[in-house]
């Protein structure tokens, strides 16, 4: 679901430029305004306000998928956090996650993503749409397709990848499987990050850039001192975008399920292990409460950038 | 000169080891599904048809490819139609606690997300008895996709110049039929790009099919997908490489039907 929540830069633009808008052109009236906004706001609420709120609550009992507990649910109170914060799982996937995220995306993506976005910022031609368009198919085939795909790269016997480093029999999955999850997000995310700082050199004043070079700036002088003070902003929407999908993100549970012995079982799959297959759905949901917080934090402080910007 | 020289050659050797990242785990897809048998090995193919006919023949295969098609069309269908209708009025007329409601929106579509609230919304689908449903599932997701969609089409609704509405009006036309006549015509590209975007966004989701839907008859390629690979222990090879061909074709010419009319670019994206 969160895949594709646009970089919403559109709220500051909006009031300044407004304010004319205010006026109701077309004769609608509040009423009819009214209505048509009620079924957006009819599904928002029952299948995503509910939801967030009941998991809050359900953290708070001890209800399960199957058994005594399922039909009668007891209140709990704090017991499932309490509980769910004292596990050495929990830790452990907190962790791991962490390491997914910096790994993946902070590192991953944000590196190769500018890297791509620098190195074709003056071009054209058949090379630029070749390597855009290779990098964005990564990006938008279907999650199921892509992993498996990895998986038949990473095989152990017969996978390319050990084809080409000539090590048959390396099982990359079993041995190393945060690298393989960190890897395949990386491969993964980078066309956000690359048309996002694509778009954002395009921004660059090339005069700017013209004078540096005359002043005998080397290429990183250049991007030190001229290009990241212009693209910080855009830095900082990109890494705060891609932490909070990547952190979300239940695609590594297609390449490993989390295995071997939850080696890596991020945060993600976790829950789904937690509360759909060993049915302790109040346990899963004081999981899912503390994955909700996060986001939150992470959400707060990007809008309030986002203010703080305009 | 010789340092122009290094730096071309470093330029080319980065670009050929970008290039070789992204495509070699591509390259099975493209060869296996024509080679007879096919392994995990990347083999020059002898374009071979019958694994097409393997998955033309499997039960469900080419069902679930319908069924991505449901779901995605009709989650798209209803999240351009309510989108569109919350986006017109919430651009036009003043609503009292609009921009409280218009944060709030932005907020929820970045904190609840499936991985924190499935357990909730697996709960609600059997109280509401939507399990195996395809229409509650088609609800729930378009219930996640319609913030961020609310939010893209308002700003498609605030740059279209609301002259046309008055000058309408002017002629006598009812607000109904100002939206319906002269409003959807103007909008019609950001309409177009949410439903691309709802389609793109339901054909790829994973989570919320294999978590709701337990009928095999029901499920989309997504999970079809994981069922052929974990299924009996072994993948069936042949059928997911073919099978997973035939899944990916309709995001590509998707994909480059859009870059094509509309140039790839952001929405709602960076614009200064």
């Amino acid at each position: 679901m969160a895949q594709a929540t646009s970089p919403p830069e559109v709220v500051q633009e909006d009031r300044s430029r407004r304010g004319g808008y205010s006026s109701d052109a077309a004769g609608l009236g509040r009423g009819r305004a009214a209505a048509f906004v009620a079924p957006a706001l009819l599904l928002i609420a029952v299948f995503l306000v509910f939801p967030a709120l009941w998991v809050l609550y359900l953290g708070l009992t001890n209800y399960r998928l199957t058994g005594a507990a399922a039909a009668e649910p007891q209140f709990v109170g704090l017991d499932n956090l309490i509980e769910a914060v004292t596990t050495p799982e929990l830790w452990n996937s907190t962790w791991l996650t962490l390491q997914f995220v910096l790994g993946s995306a902070v590192i991953g993506q944000v590196v190769l993503g500018f890297t791509i976005a620098w190195l074709m910022r003056d071009r054209t031609g058949p090379l630029k749409r070749a390597v855009e368009g290779l990098v964005i198919l990564a990006w938008i085939l279907p999650s199921a397709i892509v992993s498996f795909l990895w998986v038949a790269l990473l095989d152990a016997d017969d996978g390319t990848l050990n084809a080409m480093l000539g090590i048959p029999g390396f099982p990359w999955l079993l041995d190393h499987p945060m690298l393989s999850i960190i890897i395949f997000n990386t491969w993964r995310g980078t066309a956000f990050s690359m048309m996002l700082y694509g778009a954002a050199l395009g921004n660059v004043p090339p005069s700017h850039l013209e004078s540096a070079r005359l002043a005998g700036a080397s290429g990183w002088q250049q991007l030190r001192d001229v290009v990241f003070p212009h693209i910080r902003g855009h830095i900082l929407t990109n890494l705060l975008l891609i932490s909070l999908w990547t952190f979300n993100d239940f695609s590594p549970f297609l390449l490993t399920a989390g295995g071997p012995d939850g080696r890596s079982e991020v945060l993600a799959v976790h829950v789904y292990k937690v509360a759909l297959q060993s049915g302790e759905l109040g346990h899963g949901a004081a999981v899912s409460t503390v994955i909700l917080l996060i986001n939150l934090v992470v959400a707060v402080f990007y809008l309030r950038l986002l203010r703080s910007k305009k | 000169m010789t340092r122009f020289v290094l730096g071309r050659i470093g330029f080319y050797t980065l670009i050929a080891v970008l290039l070789a990242f992204f495509t070699i785990p591509l390259l099975w897809l493209v060869t296996a599904p024509f080679t007879s048998n096919p392994t995990y090995e990347v083999k020059v193919p002898d374009f071979t048809l019958e694994n097409f006919q393997a998955v033309i023949d499997h039960p469900y295969a080419l069902p679930s490819l319908w069924n991505s098609v449901v779901l995605s069309v009709g989650t798209a269908l209803l999240v351009v139609l309510l989108a569109a209708l919350a986006a017109y009025a919430l651009s036009r007329v003043r609503l009292p606690g609009r921009d409280a409601l218009l944060y709030a929106l932005l907020l929820l579509s970045s904190i609840i997300t499936g991985t924190a609230a499935m357990v909730p919304l697996f709960q609600l689908a059997v109280e509401l008895n939507l399990i195996d449903s395809q229409f509650g599932l088609i609800l729930i997701l378009t219930g996640g996709l319609l913030p961020a969609a609310i939010f893209m089409m308002k700003d498609f609704m605030d740059s279209t110049p609301k002259s046309y509405e008055e000058s309408a009006r002017v002629f006598g036309a009812s607000p109904l039929q100002i939206v319906r006549h002269v409003v959807v015509p103007l909008v019609r590209p950001g309409l177009a790009t949410i439903g691309v975007w709802a389609v793109a966004n339901v054909w790829g989701n994973f989570l919320m099919p294999y978590l709701l839907l337990s009928d095999v008859e029901k499920q989309p390629a997504a999970v079809i997908t994981y069922t052929l690979y974990t299924e009996g222990g072994q993948a069936n090879l042949k059928m997911l490489s073919t099978f997973g061909l035939l899944y990916s074709v309709p995001v590509v010419l998707m994909y480059l039907f859009v870059s094509k009319k509309y140039g790839f670019r952001f929405h709602g994206g960076i614009k200064r």
